[in-house]
């Protein structure tokens, strides 16, 4: 079996499989119980996030707990926004944000709030000017991804952080899911004041992610209640998951300059081995430091995508439609509309993403039977216009 | 531009006579150890400066672990370059060019380690500060008061440049002034007192009294937890912990009336001198500052002092609690001290604490309390002693 989806989730480590059940076994005490048990777990959590924080370089208070990446935006996004509607009406954020961001911000347009969508390049790339253009006294929160996680472009995320620095009012939020672990992201480093982060996507358990909130800023909170993670909140702590969470960060943080080697070689491999399939066309930038290292995303032009995945899935090699969250959807990808890709090839993008563990021997029995699959499909495609 | 190493230069204070080695000796073990994460950075001792080569480490996170270390005068980040007038010219220029806002005034200060460098102190001075000079218009130099000093040294197959001066903690090196009892609560004051205590050479070990079950598991956490924040500056500290409750509703129950705070607090005292005795610590290091509780005004200090042979030492004791505050909050005890947790002197406050005790009273209520003496012996025996900040067998290392 190869599973190339690793965007949309990745198989957890097995140490990190084994703390979660060391955890749930002997440390199921509430951190907020006054007893020995309480304070056990209170330990761990407070471990947990120091834990976090180191790979960040920012200081544990820093850290707030939640239940997703999609929360962890969501949380950014509106408890900025509510916490600061008074200081201005305008936020911006682009036309390829991934879907938790993006349909927060079209529920706060319906709200009353002026957004702008910004436009990207046919790489994938915000365009710069577009922003500081759109930048107004107005403006109290701009949100850009950090990768993205249908096309792995990498967005100018210190250049962006360098602009904001003029603009006190606006907060900059980042969705940094498909970038930690496997980019250098240090918040203070890049200017960003909130990053959302998933567990579930740097080889940690599901249902469990943080964000990222720069110390002095203050958000609404989303949950009410026991004022958990200092009120921002509330819920008992999922303490083996944020355990499992830790040991994962750490584990990638350890990895990552490996990971990043490794992932870099395989996607020359891949790119290469696509490209010489003449019905295919790889998505993105040519230049490989603009894109992610591991998420390669190629469009097979007049073939329905899912065709593709089922017919790679029967040699047991598992791909992805554009992102897991809104595959099986006839409409074309928003974020290949945004890049100006023609209806052909927007409808039948197809998205390969990998990790630390796989070979060359792995992307040479990919591109094998990508091969053969396409060779299969090739009469029953509508003749390409391709350009 | 990344730096490549860190100019260290010693305090002043550290440099006097013949203690200098022992006092260099300190310093340099204190930064390996505050730096033993960083596992590429290589330290270099010469002529009253360290060198920190950071081989590829960035500057901010080792320049954070720089502060924690007494003794240290001040530090710069520098940038390397090949011994070459040309190149050193270059950097010179890139690094002037790099300041903001813009400088009208600058010197170039040159060392010159390397003697067989072909160009002496003066000769470099002027060549590098004539090229700046040349390349940004409208400068001028000023040797005096120069908005940017810009520094070279050259040594041996290196020369490098810097212009920043970062201040460093100062104080004494570690441990080079003896060792003392710190009676730490979980309030804001005592961790500051002991952080200054440190500060001024001090090898501290705390002592710390709680009243189980009547304060919790986690205020006892919370006064390790400062502690341990402590122990960022001073490497292990002991933690000695003093099972105060049976003296406590002993003394409760055979006098509850104005003046138990008192005496309270001199039992306190009695205990920490007989563990300062164990541990070698000639003194007492308390968070003591005049007027601002009960226990704090001239007549309690006296009655209380007299308790104990030992010097007391209260670094706070004329401090403002807002400059108490300002100081918790840079060496990082202070989020941990504003969480409310009991400590073990605010659960038996008598109706009205004295705020004028007299010591002739006092000695008189104890006398009536013949038991006293044992109990306190008693209670030194039970003491546990926990060393935070060593490198123990962590029983949740596993799980991360």
């Amino acid at each position: 079996m190869i599973y190339f989806d690793y965007a949309a989730t990745t198989p957890p480590y097995e140490e990190v499989a084994d703390t979660v059940a060391e955890v749930m076994k002997r440390h199921y005490g509430n951190p907020s119980s006054l007893h020995r048990l309480g304070v056990e777990a209170e330990a761990l959590v407070a471990r947990a996030r120091e834990t976090i924080a180191q790979t960040l370089e920012v200081s544990p208070q820093e850290i707030v707990f939640t239940g997703s990446g999609t929360e962890s935006n969501t949380l950014a996004i509106l408890g900025a926004v509510r916490r600061f509607k008074q200081r201005g009406n305008h936020i911006i954020t682009t036309q390829i944000e991934h879907a938790s961001v993006y349909e927060t911000y079209r529920k706060l347009e319906s709200e009353g709030f002026r957004v702008t969508y910004l436009p990207v390049d046919e790489t994938g790339q915000v365009r710069l000017e577009e922003l500081e253009n759109s930048l107004t006294p107005e403006t109290i929160l701009v949100s850009v991804m950090f990768v993205n996680n249908e096309m792995g472009r990498i967005q100018p995320i210190e250049r962006i952080g360098r602009l904001l620095q003029r603009y006190p009012k606006a907060l900059f939020h980042v969705d940094g899911v498909q970038a930690y672990g496997k980019l250098d992201v240090k918040p203070k480093q890049l200017g960003i004041d909130l990053m959302a982060c998933s567990a579930h996507k740097f080889r940690g358990p599901k249902g469990v992610g943080f964000l990222y909130c720069r110390s002095g800023l203050e958000l609404e909170p989303l949950l009410l209640g026991g004022g958990q993670e200092q009120g921002l909140r509330s819920g008992t702590e999922n303490v083996p998951a944020l355990v499992g969470m830790a040991k994962a960060a750490r584990l990638s943080h350890e990895r990552r300059p490996a990971f990043y080697a490794n992932t870099r070689e395989l996607r020359r491999l891949l790119v290469q081995g696509i490209k010489d399939i003449p019905e295919l066309v790889v998505n993105g930038s040519e230049e490989e430091e603009d894109m992610a290292p591991h998420i390669v995303h190629f469009s097979y032009p007049g073939m329905k995508s899912e065709v593709v995945v089922h017919a790679l899935e029967q040699h047991d090699i598992y791909i992805s439609t554009r992102s897991a969250c809104s595959s099986g959807e006839a409409e074309p990808s928003r974020v290949l509309v945004a890049m100006d890709c023609p209806r052909e090839r927007s409808i039948s993008g197809l998205r390969i993403s990998y990790g630390l563990e796989h070979t060359k021997s792995d992307a040479e029995t990919f591109l094998r039977a990508l091969r053969q699959v396409v060779k299969q499909l090739a009469p029953t495609a509508t003749k390409p216009g391709r350009r | 531009m990344k730096p490549d190493l860190i100019v260290v230069r010693l305090g002043e204070l550290t440099l006097k006579g013949r203690n200098r080695h022992r006092f260099e000796k300190k310093v340099i073990s204190h930064i390996r150890r505050v730096l033993k994460p960083y596992r590429t950075v290589k330290l270099e001792l010469e002529f009253g400066r360290i060198y920190i080569a950071l081989n590829g480490q960035t500057y901010e996170p080792v320049a954070e672990e720089l502060r924690k270390v007494f003794g240290l005068g001040s530090f710069s980040p520098a940038f390397s370059v090949e011994p070459e007038i040309e190149e050193i010219r270059q950097l010179a220029l890139a690094l002037f060019r790099q300041q903001t806002p813009p400088p009208q005034t600058f010197k170039v200060t040159t060392r010159r380690a390397d003697k067989s460098f072909p160009y002496d102190s003066q000769e470099m001075n002027r060549l590098v500060g004539g090229y700046i000079l040349q390349s940004v218009p409208g400068l001028s130099v000023d040797v005096h008061r120069p908005e940017a000093d810009i520094r070279v040294e050259i040594r041996e197959g290196r020369a490098f440049v810097y212009s920043q001066v970062t201040q460093g903690t100062g104080g004494f090196p570690l441990g080079s002034n003896g060792k003392a009892m710190l009676m730490i609560s979980g309030g804001i004051d005592s961790p500051v007192a002991g952080w200054l205590a440190m500060k001024q050479g001090l090898e501290i070990e705390a002592v710390h009294f709680h009243s189980f079950p009547y304060t919790s598991e986690r205020s006892q956490q919370k006064v390790q937890d400062l502690v341990r924040r402590l122990a960022d500056y001073g490497g292990t500290i002991k933690l000695h912990m003093v099972p105060f409750t049976d003296i406590q509703t002993r003394l409760v129950q055979d006098y509850n009336e104005n003046l138990l705070i008192t005496i309270m607090r001199r039992t306190m005292f009695r205990i920490a001198e007989q563990l300062a005795g164990l541990s070698g610590a000639d003194a007492l290091v308390t968070g003591e500052s005049l007027g601002q509780v009960a226990s704090q005004t001239m007549a309690s200090l006296k009655a209380i002092g007299q308790a104990v042979a030992i010097p007391v030492l209260q670094p706070l004791i004329f401090q403002d609690k807002q400059d108490i505050i300002d100081i918790a909050q840079r060496i990082g005890t202070y989020p941990i001290s504003i969480l409310p947790h009991e400590d073990c002197c605010t659960i038996f406050l008598p109706p009205s604490p004295s705020t004028n005790p007299s010591l002739r009273v006092v000695e008189g209520i104890e006398r009536n309390l013949p038991w006293l003496p044992e109990m306190i012996a008693e209670t030194v025996r039970k003491t546990e002693v926990i060393t935070i900040g060593a490198e123990l067998p962590d029983p949740y290392e596993k799980l991360f």
